[in-house]
């Protein structure tokens, strides 16, 4: 067993980052995740593993850090908020097509524009809908608890450098400044050359005479090769589907109404499983852990099962979209949330349902 | 069991770092502990609060809009949170700066003169202990020889010499805690 | 001719020039009489004499230069627009022993990429910025860019650049060397074979500058045409850049070994030429 901590979401990201030897963050501030930046310079990587931390001149600039530092083949990371996040977006896109390996955490807060610093999850389309331009999509991890957010390190590089591609862990102000009890793992060290060139022998390291030149680009002047090039990331895309979904099923056994919620939904919702009981509510959860991809099949089979299920997200309606397409209309789908930086709490969520329920559970 | 608490005052009162010595006392009793503050520009003056669950089972969300305990500070947090607290809960507050006192009949309340404690030990930045200890005579679900190793933890090693100052505070709340008759 | 004929010329002996290892044999795709394949061309070479061939990973920008790693037969990766000096910096930051240069146009590097620049020279990062400034976006279709001379056309100044409504011309370049992470910064060109040797050597300073470890960047401009965006022949296009555009970006060296050796240019008006 390692080592108990009690940390907030944002320092246990930037620990778990350090013991899971990663070579270099890149970063900016911004409320709510500047600890990230902070707790990585605080505790002296460089000195402790190596790592490589710098803060750049903008969330613009910290991705193309990480972009060139992934393209040497190192396994590199930044963190930003929903408005740093979108500038990122630019450089997200070029490492989708570029086939880069990344990890890029969202601690949400609430939009658009400048918004609130206060927890969100208004950024659902941006994070499992592309984003940035172009077709393509990222590996989203959607974390519940403190430990998560340490534990999901790994998971991201791991998924990055199976699939090569940028993944990000879709936190929220929520997970990101609550502290949690916390397990940090043993530190893994860093690759060395030898290693990273075995491991991915397409990065730019300087060219030795045998080998052809690496070149790191998504640039694809003639359409048939950009074509050619958006089959392979589909059949990627279609395999990290079928292979990576995750998502966590807490009383849905005999369950009558199912709600869906990722993150610190999901935490809250948890809660009100417990107060719809005592109103004699028989009432599940399913949690995706994977945003994209999205339990599609896991959904599916419940809504067989049950007689309306309620997506419950800090947004407007997002992901309700998804939960939609996965139910195929066998059971109504109705949405709850409060948004803009206000948290529902677990009775408003209780109630809601219990209010839909009485309603008749109509789709919406 | 599960104690679900609302610490709650103004920026400056420690009341982030009372929340966090309480977390690190639940883990030290092998307990599932979350912290979560109002987090913003509240620094000195400004009004903080930090909801810290402890609990016996996994915990679900850390927000949360009722509580076993509120611990309130000032007038503002009283305004907010007195109507928040369980009934059957607990109250603790300091009546200092307090200009309407708790009202609730159906809870129990309790007070510390914590500003004053830490004045007479001659400082006023143990405020925070002084509170705390009367939490825990109020509500004894942690163990004391806990909550100085939670203070171990969370304080940085150069501070240590600090410890027993700050025991001395918990102590004082402990004994001057005095629970108030609704009227 | 017989091929035989041809075999009994091709000999060790009879070998006068030699086309660097270092590029590649896929044609050029840049307009005839343009600066970039020269450019390419000399500092590969710089690359392959200084013996950094393997050590080298070079960044492309977006531009006319975009497909560099088409022709330079080294590590290469392709930024985003304006974005080199970010990626480099990932690159150096990881692998401080590699020589990592970028190579940019006037748009990608005084326009869109200039926090970048800017930055990465402030921060000292140990690595070389090659800047080809020839005063229009070229790749787009000869649109006006942060370098476009007062007066200049442009498909976006298509009645001379108007001063009072764009701004003056940025010399970044020596905005550049007042910072004190820039170590050599200089400016050249690549249009007479005396230009090409002079910059050829101040290429070789810079990475070498990089080699050493000497603390910040080199930065080397190279002021050069672009015939087509110009509309212009290659000789009246290299005649039209002497007779205006060294005026206002003189040549030379500006700051060398981290000293300011040329304060003169860093007091000229710049609004007038």
């Amino acid at each position: 067993m390692g080592e108990l901590k009690l940390m907030k979401g944002n320092e246990a990201i930037a620990e778990a980052a350090i013991r899971e030897g990663v070579d270099a963050y890149f970063g900016y501030p911004i409320t709510p995740q500047s600890e990230v930046i902070e707790y990585l310079m605080a505790e002296k990587p460089h000195e402790r593993t190596g790592m490589v931390v710098l803060q750049a001149e903008s969330e613009v600039a910290a991705i193309n850090m990480v972009y060139g530092a992934a393209g040497a083949g190192k396994k590199v990371m930044t963190s930003s908020s929903s408005p740093g996040i979108s500038l990122k977006m630019e450089g997200v896109s070029y490492m989708a097509g570029a086939e880069l390996p990344a990890v890029l955490l969202n601690v949400v807060r609430g939009g658009p524009g400048l918004g609130t610093i206060q927890p969100s999850q208004a950024d659902y389309f941006q994070a499992v809908k592309g984003g940035g331009h172009g077709d393509y999509k990222m590996i989203v991890l959607a974390p519940a608890s403190v430990q998560e957010m340490a534990d999901f390190v790994e998971l991201s590089f791991d998924l990055a450098f199976k699939y090569l591609t940028p993944v990000m862990i879709l936190s929220d102000g929520v997970i990101g400044q609550m502290m949690e009890k916390v397990e940090v793992k043993e530190h893994k060290p860093r690759m060395t050359d030898e290693e990273l060139i075995k491991r991915s022998p397409w990065a730019t390291v300087g060219k030795p005479k045998e080998r052809e030149r690496n070149v790191i680009s998504s640039l694809n002047l003639d359409s048939h090769i950009q074509e050619e090039h958006n089959h392979k990331l589909i059949a990627k895309y279609k395999e990290i589907q079928e292979k990576e979904v995750r998502c966590e099923f807490i009383d849905c056994e005999d369950a009558e109404y199912v709600i869906v919620a990722y993150g610190s939904s999901a935490r809250i919702a948890q809660k009100s499983l417990q107060l719809l009981k005592e109103k004699g509510i028989k009432a599940g959860l399913i949690r995706p852990i994977t945003l994209f991809p999205f339990p599609k099949k896991e959904i599916n089979e419940i809504a067989a099962k049950v007689k309306g299920i309620l997506s419950v997200e800090m947004n407007t309606g997002q992901m309700i979209e998804d939960v939609k397409l996965a139910v195929e209309g066998k059971v109504p789908v109705s949405h709850y949330g409060r948004f803009g930086g206000v948290i529902h709490s677990p009775q408003e969520v209780a109630d809601a349902l219990d209010q839909k329920i009485k309603g008749g559970f109509k789709d919406e | 069991m599960t104690e679900e608490i609302i610490i709650a005052g103004f920026g400056g009162q420690g009341v982030l770092s009372m929340g966090k010595i309480l977390a690190y006392s639940g883990i030290m009793q092998d307990q599932e502990v979350s912290w979560m503050p109002s987090y913003g520009p509240e620094m000195r003056g400004g009004t903080a609060n930090v909801t810290v669950i402890l609990s016996d089972e996994r915990i679900g969300s850390p927000v949360l809009t009722e509580f076993d305990t509120a611990i309130i500070l000032n007038q503002q947090s009283m305004d907010k949170f007195e109507r928040t607290v369980k009934p059957g809960g607990y109250l603790l507050y300091d009546p200092n700066g307090i200009t309407r006192h708790p009202e609730r009949t159906d809870i129990n309340i309790f007070k510390i003169e914590g500003a004053k404690q830490a004045a007479e030990m001659g400082n006023t930045k143990i405020f925070n202990m002084v509170v705390l200890g009367a939490y825990l005579k109020m509500r004894p679900i942690v163990k004391l020889e806990n909550v100085i190793l939670g203070l171990k933890k969370s304080l940085p090693e150069r501070y240590h010499s600090l410890i027993p100052l700050n025991e001395a505070a918990i102590n004082n709340g402990m004994n001057n805690i005095s629970e108030v008759q609704a009227t | 001719m017989s091929k035989d004929f041809l075999n009994d010329i091709i000999q060790p002996e009879n070998l006068v020039y030699k086309k660097t290892e270092l590029m590649t044999d896929n044609t050029l795709s840049y307009c005839p009489g343009c600066g970039h394949g020269t450019a390419h061309r000399i500092i590969m070479e710089v690359i392959e004499e200084l013996g950094l061939a393997e050590d080298t990973i070079g960044v492309a920008p977006v531009g006319c230069s975009v497909l560099a790693y088409d022709f330079m037969n080294i590590d290469m990766q392709q930024a985003a627009h304006g974005r080199a000096p970010a990626v480099a910096t990932g690159i150096k930051r990881c692998f401080p022993d590699k020589i990592v240069f970028t190579y940019q146009g006037d748009g990608d590097l005084a326009a869109i990429g200039t926090a970048e620049t800017i930055h990465a020279v402030n921060r000292g990062e140990n690595f070389v910025i090659i800047f080809v400034n020839n005063g229009i976006y070229g790749m787009t279709g000869g649109q006006m860019a942060p370098t476009t001379l007062p007066g200049m056309k442009s498909s976006t100044s298509p009645y001379g650049r108007d001063v009072d409504m764009m701004g003056a011309p940025l010399k970044i370049t020596e905005l550049m060397a007042q910072l004190p992470g820039a170590y050599f910064v200089t400016r050249q060109a690549v249009h007479t074979p005396a230009h090409v040797r002079k910059t050829k050597k101040a290429l070789k300073m810079a990475f070498k500058n990089q080699m050493e470890k000497k603390g910040g960047i080199s930065f080397i401009e190279i002021v050069s045409n672009c015939n087509s965006g110009w509309k212009m022949s290659p000789v009246q296009a290299n005649q039209w850049m002497v007779e205006n555009m060294f005026p206002f970006y003189p040549l030379g060296d500006i700051k060398v070994d981290s000293e300011l050796i040329n304060k003169e240019c860093l007091t000229v008006d710049l609004k007038g030429q």
